[in-house]
């Protein structure tokens, strides 16, 4: 029998909350993550029948607590400690409070879960990995199928993420004042790491990874809710709105790429555009400035510009210009190059890009060559262009990039040379 | 970024091998598998049948010629692959280079192309 779709969103919504609150009380992660499973297994085998009880997070705590107890119980060494621990637990504090009373609690074990998942020990790639599985609520097959691996690889993954976390002594407290700015920064980045590769998926089979930029608002959206001051939170959900409402335009039936200049702006979700431009407006006139902020600003403005030579570059390029000198990264720069194209001319942006020659870390890198070729055939050197285009073409490792590079570098064929 | 491996052998070379060093050749192999396995990096592999079995397919005007080989002269073989998925170029060589294979004949570290891409 399957769970009618509303019990399963409602349980995608509330696994967290009852991680977070076991994982609170229990301190023990794998042994909280195996009891929150089996709570959500009974619970979608007993709610179709019986109907959602009237405290659908309170249910899940209780039965998850028991099923834990009992898998303590079961480990004799542990067992008195565990029981009196959970017998001095009042028996009101295992329900969850009415919901006209205060739930600061489970808000901030969601967010302290988070911060558990985004742990320093850990690679990016597990951090994601985790953060989903445990914040977001998808499955391991799931997770794997987004990051097209096998379901086991991902579990070795999972598994070997929660052991470092483990050795690594962390705790399951909101990291300490001095350590937590930076902490949170990792936890955003994750999420800005969720939401490109979901974003940077284009079609076909690999259609599934759309629901990685849903997910990655959704978990930023909830962020911003607990920390509503902190403007790179305000920052990140509104880059994250203003370019996801474009990504009906990005791509062709076919999966082909398209720039932005050549995008069908009536494809462009005026939604998530608005939120996202209030979003944004609102937080740079209060809170400090952040490169979230400033990208989600660049991004508001070729969102609001209704064709691309409406585009305000002069506005793009300072806001460039500041984003270089808060957060410089080769990145920046190469965007910063094609901000001065457009508004001083191609020459002064191939100037701005040869400083990244001698940069290690973007020197072999196919951007460099891509928007080197661009600001070329903006400049009329078609054949630099070409080339500059092909060499960008042999460098990535992306199919629809390479395709499109390939598409640019035919339309610039040398009408003197033989067919 | 997942990498293909592509690992090469010379099989009279590798029959030439004595036991011992075939035993240690296997060792080094499920180690390396069994760290790769734990760290979550390995995401496929196979062996390859001997080379004496492969066909190659050729369509001309429409028809198909299948014929033996012809990979049988040469001295180096594909003998089997490995995907493994890592976070850098480096590390994807690191293993590439504790692969047994790599002592005796070599391997080839091909980065996959991938579907996902960002507008230019």
């Amino acid at each position: 029998m399957t769970t009618p779709a509303v019990a399963e969103d409602l349980l995608r919504e509330l696994a967290p909350q009852v991680l977070g609150a076991l994982v609170r009380r229990y301190g023990n992660f794998d042994a909280s993550e195996d009891a929150v499973q089996e709570a959500l297994l009974a619970a979608a085998t007993q709610w179709p029948h019986e109907g959602v009880p009237d405290n659908p997070r309170g249910w899940l705590i209780t039965v998850a607590s028991r099923r834990l107890t009992d898998q303590l119980r079961s480990d004799g060494a542990r067992r008195r400690r565990e029981d009196t621990t959970f017998a001095m637990l009042p028996a009101d504090a295992r329900y969850s409070a009415a919901t006209d009373q205060d739930r600061h609690g489970d808000r901030d074990d969601r967010l302290t879960l988070l911060f558990l998942c985004c742990h320093p020990e850990l690679s990016p790639p597990s951090q994601i990995a985790l953060t989903l599985r445990a914040v977001g609520g998808l499955t391991t097959a799931e997770v794997a199928r987004a990051f097209l691996v096998p379901e086991a690889t991902m579990a070795q993954r999972i598994s070997r993420a929660k052991q470092r976390i483990k050795v690594a002594g962390a705790t399951f407290d909101v990291p300490p004042e001095p350590e937590r700015g930076d902490r949170l920064r990792v936890v955003l980045h994750v999420l800005y790491l969720v939401f490109n590769e979901g974003y940077t998926a284009t079609s076909g089979s690999q259609l599934q990874r759309g629901d990685l930029t849903a997910e990655a608002i959704r978990l930023a959206r909830s962020v911003h809710r607990l920390l509503p001051d902190d403007g790179e939170v305000a920052g990140l959900l509104a880059l994250m709105l203003l370019t996801d409402a474009r990504r009906p335009a990005r791509t062709r039936p076919d999966g082909s790429l398209v720039p932005l200049t050549e995008q069908d702006r009536s494809l462009w979700d005026p939604r998530p555009i608005a939120e996202g431009v209030e979003l944004v407006t609102r937080t740079m006139a209060s809170a400090p400035i952040g490169p979230y902020q400033l990208q989600a600003a660049i991004a508001a403005i070729h969102d609001e510009a209704p064709t691309a030579d409406d585009t305000d570059w002069p506005q793009i390029l300072a806001l460039y210009q500041l984003l270089g000198r808060i957060a410089p990264n080769p990145m920046v720069t190469l965007n910063h190059a094609v901000a001065l194209a457009m508004v001083r001319g191609p020459e002064a942006g191939l100037e701005h890009l040869a400083t990244l020659d001698a940069d290690d870390r973007l020197a072999e890198h196919h951007r460099l060559d891509a928007v080197r070729a661009h600001l070329l055939e903006m400049a009329g050197d078609e054949d630099a262009a070409r080339a500059a285009y092909r060499s960008a073409a042999r460098r990535t490792t992306s199919l629809p990039e390479q395709r499109y590079l390939e598409g640019r570098a035919a339309r610039l064929v040398d009408p003197a040379a033989p067919e | 970024m997942k990498y293909l491996l592509l690992i090469y052998q010379n099989h009279s070379a590798f029959e030439a091998l004595t036991q011992d060093e075939l035993d240690q050749v296997f060792r080094d192999v499920d180690e390396l598998m069994a760290e790769l396995t734990a760290s979550g990096e390995f995401v496929d592999g196979q062996g390859l049948a001997h080379p004496s079995n492969a066909k190659s397919v050729r369509v001309r005007d429409g028809v198909p010629a299948v014929t033996d080989g012809p990979f049988i002269e040469a001295k180096e073989q594909l003998a089997g692959f490995t995907i493994v998925e890592c976070e850098t170029p480096e590390r994807a060589v690191e293993i590439a280079a504790r692969w047994p294979d790599a002592r005796y004949w070599g391997l080839e570290v091909r980065p996959l192309m991938g579907g996902s891409g960002t507008e230019m």
